[in-house]
C-alpha cells in the first residue's frame, strides 16, 4: 500500500518535472518562434508579443511575491504597489542621471564615460533594490503587523497610497530633488553584458541591441524562475511552515512557540524583496520610474492574480498571473478590436480595456463565491476552506495585551 | 512590568503628536482668527459629509466585522444617479423657486435613499451572505471586487467626466458676523444631515429593530438564541447604510463635482474617520469624521506651516496608521458596539 503511494507520488513528481522542463524549453524559445505563432490563422492575433510577455512575467513575479505574504502567511496586503514603487525608484536612484551632483560609474552599460549621475550596473541594482524594498517592508511591517486581518489590509493600503504621493511630492524635500516629482526618473540605465559580453557576441546594452525584447524576456524568465524556486523552497522550509501555521491559527501557532512578529515580518520582508526586484527590472525595461504607475488598482490587480490562481499555490499564481497579465497587456485590447470588427452594431463602441478593473472585480467576486480556492488550489488551503480556520479574534484592542501582543519580548 | 512601560512610552509618543498638532492649530488661530474660523467652517461642512459615509462603514462593521469596501463606491454611484434625477428628471436650476428646490431635493433624497438602500442590501444578499461562514478575509476580498464592479457601473453610465448640478442653492451668506461667513449652500449640508442623524440615533436606540442590531453586534449567536432574526437584522443594517450612502451622495453633489471614482478616496477618508472615532461606535464615526474634516481643511487652508493639499492623502493615512498603532480602539473606543 505504502509502496504503491510512494510509487504514485514519485510518478506524479516525475510528471511534474517533465511538465516543468517542457514549459521551460517553450519559454526559452518563445522569442524565436513568436513570429511564426502570430502568423497562424485565427489564434495568431491573440499571441502576445515578446514585449508584452516581459510585462506579463514582471507582474507574475510580483504576484508570486505577494503570494508569500497573502497566500503563505495569510496577511492581506493591499499596498503591494508600494514595494513595486520602492524597487523602481531604487533603480532610478542608482542607475540614472537623477543625482547629477555625483559622477559614479560602476559597471554601467550604454552610457558615455564621465556621464553625470550614479550609474551602478543594473545587475547589482536589482538585488540592491530588493534589499532596500525589504527594509521598506520591515519598516511598514514593524508597527502594523500587530494588527490582524482586515485592519492590516487597510493599513497596508494606506502605505500603498502614501508611497506614490510621497514620490510625487518629493521633488523638493528641503530643496533636495529626490524623485523628480510628477515627471518621474528617466532614463534609467539598461541591463546589458557590457564590453566583456560584447567580446563574446552578447549585447553590450539590451536597449541598444537589435534583439532588445528577447534579451529582456530571457532575463525576466530567469528572475521569475528564481522567484518561483525561492517561493517553493521557502514554503517547505521551517519559516514557510511557520507562516502556514500562523495563517491557520495564530493563537495556536504562538502557543507552539512561533514568534509571531518576527515570522510575519519575514513574510513581509521576503514578499517585498521580490516586488522590489521586479519593480527595478521593470523600471529598467521601461526606461523610467513614473509616479503615475503606482496606484491602488495595481495592488488589486496583483491580488486578483493570486486569487484567480489559488491562494498559496505557486503554480496557480503563475497561471493566474500569466492569464491576467495577458488580458491586461494585450488580451482585452485584442478582444475589443475583434468585437468592434465583428460589426455587431450595439457593441460598436464597446472597449473592454476601459472596464478592465470592473472585469477584475467580477473575477474576484466570482472566484470568491464559486471557487474560493482558485484555478489550481493548494491542497492545504482547500482543506482550510472546507473545514474553516480559527481566525478570531482578528485584531488586538485590549490594552493589557494578548498572546500576539508580544513584540517587545520576543524579538 | 515591561508591558506597562511599553504602553506608557507609546502613549507618550501619541500624546506628543497630538500636542504638536494642537500647538500648530493654536498658533494658526492666533495669527489670523477670521480666516481660521472660515476654514474651520469648511472643515465642519466636509466633516459632516464624511460623517454620513463613515456611519455606513461603522454600522456594517459593528454587525459583521466587515470593512465594506464597496460602501464608498455605492456613495459615489448614488451621487451620480442623483445628478441625473436633479438635472434631467426634476430639472432644478438657479431659476427654480425656493419651494420647488426644497420639494425637489426632498423627492431626490427619498428616491435615492430608497433606491440605494435596496442596492446595498442586494449587494449583501448576492456577494457577502454566501460567505458568512468563510474565513474572515474572504468577504473583505469580495468587497474589494464589488467595489470595482460598482465603480465600473458608474463609469459605464456616466463616463469619465465629472458630473455636477447647477448652483440652485444660493451662495449668499446664511451667517455673516464680521468677516466670518457661512453660505446657504454649505448650511444646506447641515440642514439635510442633522435630521438624518437624529432619526438614525432614534432608530438604533429606541426601535425594536435597532435594539436587535445592537444585540447582534454584541453577540450574534446569543441574539440568535434569543429569537432575533440575524439575517434580517444584517439586511436592515445594509439598508440603513445604503440609505446613508445615498444621502451622503446627494449632499456631496451639492458641494462638489463627482465622477465614478470619487468614492474610492472619500470612502477611505470616511473609513479612517470611523476608525479614528472607534469603529462600531456611531457617535465615534461622526466625531472622527469632524476631526478629519477639520484637519483636512486646516491642512489645505491654513497659512502657517501647512503641508497643503498635495499631502492630504498622506496625512489622512498617516492618521489612520498612527491611530491603529497607538490606539486601535479609537477615541471613543468600542465598549458598546453599536452604542449610539
Amino acid at each position: 500500500m505504502t509502496d504503491l503511494t510512494t510509487r504514485a507520488r514519485s510518478a506524479a513528481s516525475n510528471r511534474n518535472t517533465v511538465a516543468v522542463a517542457v514549459l521551460l524549453v517553450l519559454a526559452l524559445i518563445y522569442p524565436l518562434i513568436v513570429d511564426s505563432l502570430t502568423s497562424l490563422p485565427v489564434i495568431g492575433d491573440f499571441v502576445p508579443k515578446t514585449d508584452s510577455m516581459v510585462i506579463m512575467i514582471v507582474f507574475t513575479t510580483m504576484a508570486i511575491g505577494l503570494n508569500m505574504v497573502v497566500g503563505y502567511a495569510g496577511l492581506l496586503d493591499l499596498g503591494y504597489v508600494a514595494f513595486y514603487a520602492v524597487g523602481a525608484y531604487t533603480a532610478g536612484w542608482f542607475a540614472s542621471q537623477q543625482f547629477d551632483q555625483a559622477t559614479i560609474d560602476f559597471g554601467a552599460v550604454g552610457i558615455p564615460d564621465g556621464f553625470p549621475g550614479i550609474h551602478i550596473s543594473m545587475w547589482l541594482v536589482l538585488p540592491i533594490a530588493g534589499l532596500l524594498t525589504m527594509l521598506a517592508g520591515i519598516a511598514i511591517g514593524l508597527p502594523t503587523l500587530r494588527l490582524r486581518g482586515d485592519y492590516l489590509a487597510i493599513v497596508t493600503l494606506g502605505f500603498g497610497e502614501i508611497v506614490p504621493q510621497f514620490v510625487r511630492n518629493a521633488d523638493s524635500l528641503g530643496g533636495f530633488d529626490l524623485t523628480n516629482g510628477t515627471f518621474g526618473i528617466a532614463p534609467i540605465d539598461s541591463l546589458g553584458f557590457g564590453a566583456i559580453g560584447a567580446r563574446l557576441g552578447l549585447p553590450e546594452s539590451f536597449r541598444q541591441s537589435s534583439d532588445r525584447s528577447q534579451w529582456y524576456f530571457w532575463t525576466a524568465v530567469v528572475i521569475l524562475l528564481i522567484t518561483v524556486f525561492c517561493s517553493v523552497r521557502l514554503r517547505d522550509s521551517r519559516l514557510g511552515r511557520a507562516w502556514i501555521a500562523i495563517r491557520e491559527d495564530e493563537t495556536a501557532a504562538a502557543a507552539m512557540g512561533i514568534p509571531l512578529m518576527r515570522t510575519k515580518t519575514w513574510a513581509y520582508a521576503i514578499g517585498a524583496f521580490f516586488g522590489g526586484v521586479a519593480g527595478a527590472f521593470y523600471a529598467s525595461f521601461k526606461g523610467g520610474a513614473f509616479p503615475a504607475d503606482f496606484y491602488f488598482n495595481i495592488s488589486v490587480f496583483l491580488l486578483c492574480m493570486v486569487i484567480l490562481g489559488g491562494v498559496g499555490s505557486v503554480w496557480g499564481v503563475l497561471l493566474g498571473g500569466m492569464i491576467l497579465g495577458y488580458l491586461n497587456v494585450e488580451g482585452l485590447a485584442t478582444i475589443g478590436s475583434k468585437i468592434q470588427q465583428s460589426g455587431i452594431p450595439k457593441l460598436d463602441g464597446f472597449d473592454p480595456t476601459k472596464y478592465q478593473f470592473g472585469i477584475y472585480g467580477l473575477i474576484i467576486v466570482a472566484m470568491m463565491l464559486l471557487r474560493p480556492t482558485g484555478l489550481i488550489p493548494e491542497r492545504r488551503h482547500k482543506i482550510e476552506m472546507a473545514e474553516g480556520v480559527h481566525d478570531t479574534p482578528f485584531y488586538d484592542v485590549q490594552l493589557e495585551g494578548t498572546l500576539t501582543d508580544r513584540d517587545s519580548s520576543d524579538d | 512590568m515591561t508591558k506597562l512601560r511599553g504602553a506608557s512610552v507609546s502613549d507618550l509618543i501619541g500624546l506628543t503628536i497630538v500636542g504638536l498638532v494642537v500647538v500648530w492649530v493654536a498658533i494658526n488661530f492666533v495669527k489670523d482668527p477670521t480666516s481660521f474660523i472660515n476654514i474651520g467652517l469648511i472643515g465642519l461642512t466636509n466633516g459632516t459629509i464624511y460623517g454620513v459615509v463613515a456611519l455606513g462603514y461603522t454600522l456594517v462593521y459593528g454587525i459583521l466585522q466587515l470593512i465594506n469596501f464597496a460602501h464608498g463606491d455605492v456613495f459615489a454611484l448614488a451621487g451620480l444617479v442623483a445628478s441625473t434625477v436633479i438635472v434631467s428628471v426634476l430639472g432644478l436650476d438657479e431659476s427654480s423657486s425656493v419651494l420647488v428646490i426644497v420639494g425637489g431635493l426632498a423627492v431626490t433624497l427619498v428616491v435615492i435613499m430608497v433606491a440605494f438602500a435596496l442596492f446595498n442590501a442586494s449587494i449583501e444578499r448576492i456577494a457577502y451572505k454566501p460567505l458568512r461562514n468563510a474565513p474572515r478575509l474572504a468577504p473583505l476580498i469580495t468587497a474589494i471586487g464589488v467595489s470595482f464592479i460598482v465603480q465600473n457601473i458608474g463609469l459605464a453610465f456616466y463616463g469619465v467626466n465629472y458630473q455636477t448640478v447647477p448652483n440652485f442653492i444660493p451662495r449668499t451668506d446664511a451667517i455673516h458676523i464680521g468677516d466670518v461667513t457661512y453660505s446657504w449652500s454649505k448650511a444646506s449640508v447641515l440642514i439635510i444631515v442633522i435630521p438624518l442623524l437624529v432619526v438614525l440615533s432614534w432608530f438604533v436606540r429606541s426601535t425594536k429593530q435597532g435594539k436587535a442590531m445592537r444585540a447582534v453586534a454584541q453577540d450574534t449567536e446569543a441574539s440568535a438564541m434569543m429569537g432575533i432574526d440575524v439575517n434580517r437584522t444584517i439586511a436592515v443594517t445594509f439598508l440603513l447604510a445604503g440609505a446613508l450612502a445615498g444621502a451622503a451622495g446627494i449632499v456631496y453633489l451639492l458641494q462638489f463635482n463627482m465622477r465614478y471614482d470619487t468614492g474610492f478616496e472619500l470612502g477611505l477618508i470616511a473609513f479612517t474617520a470611523a476608525v479614528l472615532g472607534g469603529i462600531g461606535n456611531l457617535s465615534g464615526a461622526v466625531l472622527g469624521a469632524l476631526i478629519i474634516g477639520f484637519i483636512q481643511a486646516f491642512n489645505e487652508g491654513l497659512a502657517w506651516f501647512a503641508p497643503g493639499s498635495d499631502w492630504t492623502r498622506s496625512i489622512v493615512f498617516g492618521i489612520l496608521i498612527l491611530i491603529l498603532v497607538f490606539r486601535p480602539e479609537g477615541i471613543l473606543g468600542e465598549q458598546t458596539p453599536e452604542g449610539a
